[in-house]
């Protein structure tokens, strides 16, 4: 279980002027259909170079002082946290870019897969599309 | 022919065409991924009409990546960490 409140207050410094939180949360429901839970799975080696990259990446690119994300694995029920993206930067407005970058990248990037478990039946989740030159392009070329 | 052994590390969906747990594969030495690809589609027809990429060594490689022996070759649909998915897409 994610515990928000120590990594929150584990994350601020003095020279920090924000920190911006980000709780997703298991929802219930997905197009329509009523969720159970979910099961996380990770290639755990690679999710966790991964993350630690864009961690780096996002304190480079936006100048916010420093990055926590956590990610759950194994088995979800509805409300829970899967992912915890905690950003403390001088000033507010760097600190809500980075956080939306952050996770609009991992969900894109991150080796982390889900199963949804419905009231009538489980699938893998069809996943985020990889950006560009991530995905090795099919053989009869691009089938997106 | 000289033949390598690597590491083949199926993830998500393709679980359930190629079962779960890591496998060893014996390929031809100087073999590629897109190589690799194409022998896998034998037991998983969709591997290439996927969207996935895939990884040597734990970081991400490109089609025409040469494999080496002892490899460890992660199959990756598109991932779906993070919160709860995009509203409004379709398939």
């Amino acid at each position: 279980v994610i515990d928000a409140q120590p990594l929150v207050t584990a994350a601020k410094k003095g020279e920090d002027g924000a920190v911006v939180v980000f709780d997703g949360i298991v929802r219930n429901n997905s197009r329509g259909r009523q969720t159970l839970h979910l099961d996380y799975e990770a290639y755990e080696e690679m999710a966790m170079k991964q993350m630690n990259e864009l961690a780096n990446n996002a304190t480079l690119r936006f100048g916010v002082r420093h990055v926590t994300i956590v990610h759950r694995l194994g088995r979800l029920q509805v409300g829970e946290t899967s992912i915890l993206i905690v950003v403390a930067s001088a000033h507010r407005a760097q600190a809500y870019e980075a956080s939306r970058w952050l996770i609009d990248t991992l969900k894109k990037t991150v080796p982390i897969w889900k199963k949804e478990t419905f009231v009538d039946g489980a699938v893998w989740a069809d996943g985020e599309p990889f950006p560009p030159g991530l995905a090795v392009e099919g053989a009869n070329g691009p089938t997106a | 022919l000289f033949i390598m052994q690597v590491r083949v590390l199926p993830f998500g969906v393709l679980k359930d065409s190629l079962g779960p747990e890591p496998f060893a594969l014996d390929i031809p030495r100087g073999a590629t991924v897109s190589d690799l690809l194409a022998r896998l589609g034998v037991e998983a027809p969709a591997i290439e009409s996927l969207g996935i990429a895939v990884s040597v060594n734990a970081e991400y490689a490109e089609r025409s990546r040469v494999l080496g022996e002892n490899d460890e070759i992660g199959l990756l649909p598109p991932v779906s960490g993070g919160a709860s998915k995009t509203a409004g897409r379709v398939k």
